[in-house]
């Protein structure tokens, strides 16, 4: 946790130090767009990198009844055998993380001297990841009004809704308080947790610090260290256009504009060599993209070995005569000479 | 072999915190009752392992290949590109720990290790180092670590402490999936040439002598004509089953361990009597005399090599589709794998259809195999058995939900239907341990060895506690299932945990109710024990009109499309 800490101190102070010393063209030109490509590039060579090894059998895990006797009523969406199913699935686990609203917990405990196991269902999870997960998006489908002129419709009324309290200038966004909130509760069960301290690496830590830092220093910039931000929008309309903003223009804005899009930029360029990838690989999960029909559908393996079998003739070369004394039918008499070769094994 | 400790002892070992180390800096321990025995050379050198050789769990030095990080690392790079599974899966962990009070033998153990993410951060460390970049530049800081000696033998003691249920990544937010993770650390400790004995032994048997526990061609006749004596026994019905005769509809591949050990021969018992009940047109194979399938638990390709004989023999035979019966790898490996490995099916294969109620199983068109467990609970649906569930009114029937028909089939409502039709007395157990959240027997997947008790208690601990709880509040005194396995491994655990409690495979319990045409009055079930509610004694020509007279008046209330 230490090290994580270390490190999102560093990026603070390269933020805070570049834009004092004047390198605000290296933090609010240079370095965004570079992170921007390092992600776009990175995630799509992380999509093709999976995409290149096969899917030799397909193993959907059942999450619950088949589909098999037509009056026993199949699980559409946990066991789907359809394309509508199993974009249902995968629509549940992407958008509602349905494998994780089944979360329990056991808790042991001891009855006259006996263990007892029981499982409670635990949401807690569940409920403060889809949380952070949509207030994330909702905070970037919010940052798109500095990429857009005028702004969209959707955008305006998304910020309105967010800001639905009607508390404070600028507005405040509930968004803002509900991710800061589940990004401390992420953090707090590592940390609290034995089993999930026991687990973590540096790098569980170092993600969910740097989650934090991005919307910190986001919020000090709106509600706090106000910063120019019609300004703002000019270089980042700049920067998206490619007509690169002028130092002058840079200058007018605060440092902490300089700390917040340098977390940004370090949180792109971590997004495609870290876990937070895992935004993709739920797409290509064999056990959940997967129909449930591997019986009636052949699953084609790419690779699939040649058949190499010890085969019935040779098993019978092997017992031919104990086989007949047993009266078992035979393909071949005994006195036949064995043929050995037969077996491929 | 390690004694086991009892209940009480063994819970009294088991540690109420983590250590206070890092998991890196925890190096595994081989103590007597947590690890298997090593295959025997020979038995792997037949079977055509690389770098097969002569060790032990508990040795400093494991005699490892001299290359031995080489094939590791080939291995694992062979196994990235051709299984996006793993890829994906070495990727995309969050480190959420949904995933780690899910894990029966984490509940059992309280050893870190056994959570289902640090079983898998095992292998992924070793991935970090030699296939990331963060992992070639930050090393440890970014989970990386390099490969030693100490992390094979790591390895080797949890992946041989995941019985591969999948019961995580039914709760794990990207699907990960253990059992994939499993089984390819497996894959790689056998390219090590470290395999062992309880899975190695039964898979050569199965190669040569077509079944897990090498019995042979004559003796399987005899094992199962004996049956044939029990069955004739209790009911008065003699049975001649057929055995590797071609010309047949249908070919039956139940589990070896069904006509082998107490209390599978009962469900095998089962099989027979429905078959002649029903007059079904099948036979069995000694060739083709294994469901199971150790292969599953040792490699992909040794999987195929083992199941590709059901197809031989269904050719060779001429049978238009195949029956299989109870048992969860098996199933498994049929309902996913059996397909692409073996596929598509010999001509003369025809999708199942059964001869009795003329039901399409269109869910099995392709495999072309059909569970002995949905082919019985459709013909009871069309009312074409003749049952007398008082007969298991002794019982107070709980229901175990075997890992690979819950996640890896979905086979739920097929079971309870059946039981509920057998036994007038039926119990769930409580929710979170049944159906797809369903806990292990805790000593599948090839870890059904005795001399790992101890482990396989404690694996077996979330099981035995909920069945504990229908025992103690329902007074529940059998627990059936459909898996071999289970059958075989339940009963000690049973005995360990919830004394009292039997097990019975499913066609135990429809043995004993199905009414079969011109059998004696009951008094005896398949266990040659006493009824405590025998049939009354009745007429000869009374048993004939409750025959299949009665059954085929009601055939067209089923409603078949």
């Amino acid at each position: 946790m230490t090290i994580a800490l270390a490190a999102i101190l560093i990026i603070l102070a390269i933020g805070l130090g570049g834009a004092l010393i004047g390198m605000q063209y290296v933090l609010g030109v240079i370095l965004p767009l570079v992170a921007l490509l390092v992600f776009i590039i990175g995630f799509i060579w992380r999509i093709i990198d999976w995409a290149k090894s096969p899917v030799p059998f397909a193993i959907p895990t059942t999450g619950g009844q088949e589909k098999s006797l037509n009056w026993i009523k199949p699980a559409r969406l946990d066991s789907p055998t359809t394309t509508m199913g199993l974009l249902g699935r995968m629509g549940l686990e992407v958008f509602a993380f349905r494998s994780l609203f089944r979360n329990t917990h056991a808790v042991r405990t001891e009855v006259d001297g006996t263990p007892r196991i029981t499982y409670y269902s635990s949401k807690w999870l569940w409920l403060f990841a889809l949380l952070f997960h949509y207030c994330m998006l909702v905070i970037i489908v919010r940052h798109a009004r500095f990429i857009f002129d005028p702004v969209p419709l959707l955008i305006n009324v998304i910020e309105f809704g967010d800001g639905l309290l009607q508390v404070g200038t600028p507005r405040f966004f509930l968004s803002d308080a509900i991710i800061v909130g589940a990004l401390l509760f992420l953090l707090l069960r590592r940390i609290c947790t034995e089993r999930l301290r026991y687990i973590s690496l540096p790098a569980d830590y170092f993600a969910l610090f740097l989650l934090l830092s991005v919307v910190l220093s986001g919020m000090c910039m709106r509600y706090i260290e106000k910063v120019d931000i019609a300004m703002v929008k000019v270089v980042v309309m700049g920067l998206v256009t490619f007509d690169i903003p002028t130092m002058e223009q840079l200058v007018q804005i605060g440092p902490i504009f300089y700390v917040h899009v340098t977390f940004v930029s370090v949180l792109l360029i971590y997004f495609p060599c870290s876990k937070l990838m895992h935004m993709g690989g739920i797409f290509f999960s064999p056990t959940r993209n997967m129909k449930v029909n591997t019986r009636q559908v052949r699953h084609i393996n790419p690779w699939n070995p040649p058949k190499k079998f010890h085969t019935y003739a040779a098993y019978e070369d092997d017992f031919r005569v104990i086989m007949e004394e047993a009266g078992l039918p035979v393909d071949k008499a005994s006195e036949a000479t064995p043929d050995t070769d037969k077996d491929t094994a | 072999m390690a004694k086991l400790p009892t209940s009480d002892q063994l819970l009294a070992a088991t540690p109420t915190s983590f250590p206070d180390k890092g998991w890196m800096e925890i190096k595994p321990e081989f103590t007597p009752g947590t690890y298997p025995y090593p295959a025997k050379e020979a038995t792997m050198k037949a079977l055509g392992f690389p770098n097969a050789h002569t060790w032990a769990p508990q040795d400093e030095d494991w005699n490892l290949p001299e290359n031995w990080e080489e094939i590791i690392y080939n291995g694992l790079k062979e196994r990235l590109e051709k299984h996006r599974s793993l890829k994906v899966f070495m990727d995309t962990c969050v480190r959420c720990g949904a995933c780690a009070d899910k894990c029966h033998f984490f509940l059992g153990t309280n050893d870190p290790k056994n959570m289902p993410v640090l079983r898998a951060e095992l292998l992924r460390s070793i991935y970090r180092k030699d296939f990331t970049l963060a992992g070639k530049i930050l090393g440890k800081i970014a989970g990386a670590r390099s490969l030693d000696k100490a992390i094979i033998k790591e390895l080797f003691s949890y992946a041989y402490q995941c019985t591969e249920c999948r019961r995580c990544s039914l709760f794990c937010p990207y699907g990960i999936d253990t059992a994939e993770i499993t089984a390819i650390v497996r894959e790689l400790l056998y390219e090590l040439g470290l395999g062992i004995n309880w899975v190695i032994e039964p898979v050569s048997n199965c190669n040569r002598t077509g079944n897990h526990l090498g019995i042979q061609p004559h003796a399987f006749k005899e094992i199962v004509e004996f049956l044939c004596e029990d069955i004739e026994e209790i009911t008065g019905i003699h049975i001649d089953p057929p055995f590797n005769e071609k010309g047949h509809e249908i070919l039956v591949i139940a589990p070896s361990g069904d006509i082998f050990a107490d209390p599978g021969i009962y469900t095998f018992m089962g099989y027979l009597m429905l078959f002649h009940e029903i007059g079904l047109d099948y036979t069995l194979s000694t060739y083709a005399s294994e469901g199971g399938n150790f292969g599953s638990f040792v490699s992909f390709d040794m999987a195929k090599k083992l199941n590709a004989k059901m197809y031989h023999e269904a050719e060779r035979l001429g049978s238009k589709w195949i029956l299989g019966g109870e048992c969860g790898h098996m199933w498994r490996v049929i309902n996913q794998y059996m397909a692409t490995y073996n596929g598509p099916t010999p001509a003369c294969m025809e999708v199942p259809k059964s001869p009795i109620t003329g039901t399409v199983f269109e869910n099995a068109s392709a495999t072309k195999m059909v569970h002995i467990v949905e082919f019985t609970a459709d013909l009871i649906k069309h009312n074409k058995l003749n049952l007398r569930p008082e007969r298991n009114d002794h019982l107070i029937t709980t229901w175990h939900d075997s890992c690979n028909p819950a996640r890896a089939m979905g086979c739920f409502e097929e079971p309870r239907s059946i039981i509920n039709a057998v036994c007038n007395n039926f119990v769930e157990m409580p929710e979170h341990t049944i159906r797809e959240e369903t806990f292990c027997c805790g000593s599948g997947s090839g870890l059904n060895s005795e001399e790992i008790m101890d482990l396989r208690m404690r694996g077996g601990l979330p099981r035995a506690n909920a069945a504990r709880w229908v025992a103690d509040h329902n007074n529940v005194n059998r627990i059936a299932c459909m898996c071999a396995l289970d059958r075989a491994i339940l009963p000690p655990l049973m005995d360990y945990w919830v004394p009292g409690v039997d097990v019975s495979g499913l066609h135990e319990l429809v043995g004993n109710a199905l009414i079969m045409k011109g059998e004696i009055p009951r008094t005896m079930d398949l266990r040659q024990e006493d009824l405590e509610y025998p049939d009354p004694e009745v007429e000869e020509d009374e048993i004939e009109e409750n025959g299949v007279e009665n059954a085929s008046e009601e055939q067209d209330n089923g409603g078949e499309e």
